[in-house]
């Protein structure tokens, strides 16, 4: 075993972090909690039948009146909060990692093919990039939300909600992707790897995808972690301000947006437990970013 | 004055430690040059680094014993060590391009290190900081000291570097490569200074150098290192002109002659590669197969390129600046033709016009009797994307390091249809790493478990893949230690033979054209200065600076009388 763990150096430095090593039990549980959630969670928050409003304001276990039925106590309409915190982290998931992808497609297509012609269209790749830069995340979510809501009739906009939050918030990260990836394929065209290639007379696609993205995945996979994080924020800030998903299917922004009615009045749980799971949750997808740069950076080892 | 003896380094690794240096044992005098000569991961810089104390965490000196006049360098505190750097040992970097702040200017740089050591007011450190500088060739220092590092020109930066390393006098300084980065004729510039110096001041210098002729040229004595070890050590003259152990005596074979022009460089173990050369028989026939045509030759006539230069004003176009002017010469069908010249000569972007990575603005460009179209115009289907090749300087970037060398050796045979079939391209591929030298085993490995020489040899076994009658080297062996060098030259020569090829062999290093090259091109800011045969070039040169490059050459003396 633990030849084996020195055969690879990422392994090798992984168990020598303490922190990435947290990190890494926390994200596994939050991630398997929440693809699980359904077998785990003892109540169906979205089914309405499934809890009581008899069981409201149950604090958690290790205070008075606490219910072990209720490990962390109910919110106001007696949802189980264990329950709706997976259910949550679930949602936040979903759409998180699905707007990572879109935009790391849409962002390293576009990033390393302004890398590669250079010239008038990387000029105006970048320069629409900038303008994006320009927009605050949360109005360019709050403009597509707003869009969506003028163009799609109204019963599939329920349906869409989460399809429309999800191109909101990739639309506002694949920048990112594009800088990084046409910045390294600048410094990769200058290698002469792919001189070699381009003199041989390869078609760019294949030159762009087969010898360049390899080369440019390490900083291309720490900002798919760093901006996972980031889309699950984007995600709850829209929510907590009541633009993203509604209080029937919440998500762990709607959570803390329903909790900050009960800051002080005394039932903290309902706020204070989502906004801990949710911190915790990005710090330790942050942590396994930072190790990851680490892995892949030669010069910080 | 510097004495170490059995002085060993060990780096802490996860498979255990591993020594660096063992066993180093050496001493220099006052107004000594002392040359430490080895190769790439010989321990040469790891010796410097013990004894300044900036060994890189977490190596340490596991045994041994340093010491500087009386002070024992091993039991020195952080404090007292800190102190010692700058004011009795000094060092000079490789790369004057960043050993110097390229944000502060050389007046802050000097006067900030001369207070650092000595308690003497601001304009007191700054004359003694002219002083300095103009001991050491500047002239006009006290407006010079004003300007920013790149306000001078390289050899100037490499003067403020030693300037630096000066400024507190110290007693020893070590020269980790000063002139690697040089051309030959800055690089004599800096060495006469070193020599200057340890005579005037009675410096002791301990330079770390591949360059068997640099140190020929000025080392008082010199320690051969090789594997963390110190092989031989004596006089130079000793040394190299009669060496002792059988290493030393390879390395000085590896060495090029610039006097005459040699057959193959002597390999004390080529018998052992020379085994199994049958697999390598497929793919030489595979090779012999394709030579249908004729040997092809290129001509260049009226080649101009200019590259736009830097903006000025936002309203004018800015001013070109040639890269090329004029070029006119003709690599005749089979021969090997030398483009000499300094960096920024126009040598490569010679190389990329023929390939069509930079668009001439004039000229012509005749491959084979046929026009090669310019620049982009070249579409990527264009015949000469195979016939013409190249192999790159750098082994280390030129292969693409996520692709396995199966894949990377494959690519041409598949890319130009010539070998349709995966089976037979991969044992095409096999038989061609053995034609070139190197285990076909070597086929599902990726680049970086080779070494420089055996990456080089993978790179040119890819272009010969493409079936090329043409091949452009550019800096082959530059980023090669000398006796790999030496190898790959001996390989370069036997394909040629074997195969026929038309080969433009661009290089800055004059020896290494002369062995390889019938015929010489001499570059000089994008003009030719000369173009002729290689032996007349280089026994009765014509342009004075042809003569001057040929008289700065460092070379290993014939006789040491």
């Amino acid at each position: 075993m633990i030849a084996f763990i020195k055969r690879y150096e990422g392994l090798w430095l992984f168990t020598r972090s303490p922190a990435a090593i947290i990190a890494a039990i926390v994200a596994f549980f939050s991630i398997f909690g929440a693809i699980f959630a359904p077998l785990i969670a003892s109540v169906n928050p979205y089914d309405l039948a499934s809890f009581s409003l008899m069981d409201g304001l149950l604090p958690p276990v290790w205070e008075d009146y606490g219910n072990p039925k209720f490990l962390l106590g109910t919110d106001d309409q007696g949802r189980d909060m264990v329950s709706s915190i997976l259910y949550g982290a679930r949602l936040s998931l979903i759409i998180g990692i699905s707007a990572m992808t879109i935009a790391t497609v849409l962002g390293v297509g576009l990033g390393l093919a302004a890398g590669y012609y250079g010239g008038r269209f990387d000029m105006i790749v970048m320069r629409i990039a900038d303008i994006q830069l320009a927009l605050p995340a949360i109005l360019t979510a709050l403009l597509i939300d707003g869009i969506a809501r003028g163009i799609l009739p109204t019963e599939v906009q329920q349906d869409l909600r989460v399809a429309v939050l999800t191109l909101a918030i990739a639309l506002s990260l694949w920048v990112n992707f594009a800088r990084t990836a046409r910045a390294s394929t600048f410094v990769q065209m200058q290698k002469e790897y792919v001189q070699a290639a381009i003199i041989m007379g390869q078609r760019p696609i294949r030159v762009m995808f087969v010898h360049i993205l390899p080369n440019i995945l390490g900083p291309l996979l720490v900002i798919m972690t760093v901006d996972l994080a980031s889309a699950i924020l984007l995600e709850a800030t829209l929510s907590f301000l009541g633009i993203g998903l509604p209080a029937d299917s919440p998500s762990l922004g709607t959570l803390i947006r329903i909790g900050m009615q009960f800051m002080l009045s005394g039932e903290w749980w309902i706020l204070w437990i989502p906004t801990v799971f949710l911190v915790a949750l990005v710090i330790s997808i942050n942590i396994l970013g930072d190790f990851l740069r680490d892995v892949f950076n030669p010069r910080l080892r | 004055m510097l004495k170490v003896e059995n002085l060993s380094v060990r780096f802490p690794s996860r498979f255990g430690d591993i020594t660096a240096i063992e066993d180093v044992a050496m001493s220099i005098a006052p107004g000594e040059i002392h040359g430490l000569v080895g190769e790439s991961g010989a321990g040469k810089s790891t010796v410097g680094a013990a004894i300044i104390g900036l060994l890189q965490a977490p190596g340490y000196v596991a045994t041994g014993s340093m010491s500087l006049g009386e002070t024992d360098l091993r039991n020195l505190s952080l404090v007292e060590a800190h102190h010692l750097r700058g004011k009795r040992i000094s060092m000079i970097f490789q790369d004057p391009q960043t050993s110097l702040n390229p944000l502060m200017r050389v007046e802050d740089q000097l006067i900030e290190t001369i207070q650092a050591h000595e308690d003497i007011s601001a304009s007191d450190a700054r004359k003694r900081a002219v002083d300095i500088l103009e001991e050491i060739g500047i002239k006009n220092a006290s407006d010079r000291i004003k300007a920013y590092p790149h306000q001078f020109s390289g050899g100037m930066r490499q003067r403020v570097v030693i300037a630096l390393a000066l400024c507190t006098n110290p007693e020893l300084i070590i020269a980790d490569e000063p002139t690697t980065a040089l051309d030959v004729a800055v690089q004599s510039q800096v060495l006469d200074l070193i020599r200057e110096l340890a005579n005037s001041r009675k410096i002791g210098f301990m330079l770390i150098t591949h360059d068997i002729g640099v140190i020929a040229q000025i080392a008082d004595r010199v320690s051969v290192m090789r594997r963390g070890k110190v092989l031989e050590s004596g006089t130079t003259r000793q040394v190299l002109g009669d060496p002792q152990h059988p290493y030393t005596s390879a390395l000085l074979d590896a060495v090029p002659p610039l006097d005459r022009k040699i057959d193959r460089f002597r390999m004390p173990d080529e018998e052992k590669q020379s085994n199994g050369k049958d697999a390598g028989d497929a793919a030489e026939a595979w090779l012999l197969q394709g030579r249908d045509a004729d040997k092809i030759g290129l001509q260049i006539s009226g080649l101009c390129v200019e590259f736009p230069g830097v903006r000025t004003s936002l309203w004018r176009k800015p001013n070109s600046f040639t890269a090329l002017n004029d070029i006119n010469f003709e690599v005749r069908p089979g021969s090997i033709l030398g483009l000499v010249g300094e960096s920024g000569s126009g040598k490569s972007t010679l190389a990329k016009a023929i390939t069509g990575l930079v668009k001439p603005s004039s000229g012509q460009m005749i491959l084979g009797g046929q026009e090669l179209p310019n620049g982009r115009q070249r579409g990527r289907g264009h015949p000469s994307r195979q016939m013409i090749q190249m192999i790159f300087q750098d082994p280390y970037s030129s292969l693409n390091s996520r692709h396995r060398v199966g894949r990377i050796l494959s690519e041409p045979l598949w890319l130009y249809g010539l070998v349709d079939d995966a089976n037979e391209r991969r044992e095409l591929s096999a038989a061609m790493l053995n034609l070139v030298g190197l285990e076909p085993d070597a086929i599902d490995k990726y680049p970086h478990q080779f070494s420089g020489g055996q990456r080089q040899r993978i790179a040119v076994a890819r272009s010969l893949l493409a079936r090329p009658r043409f091949l452009i080297c550019d800096e082959p062996t530059s980023a090669l230690d000398v006796s790999i060098q030496a190898e790959i030259l001996n390989l370069l020569k036997d394909l040629q033979a074997k195969f026929g090829l038309t080969i433009l062999f661009i290089s800055h290093n004059l020896a290494v054209v002369r062995q390889m090259s019938d015929d010489v091109v001499v570059l000089r800011n994008g003009k030719i200065e000369e173009y002729g045969k290689g032996q007349t070039i280089f026994e009765n040169p014509t342009a004075d600076y042809t003569k001057e490059l040929l008289s700065l050459t460092p070379v290993l003396p014939k006789n040491w009388n």
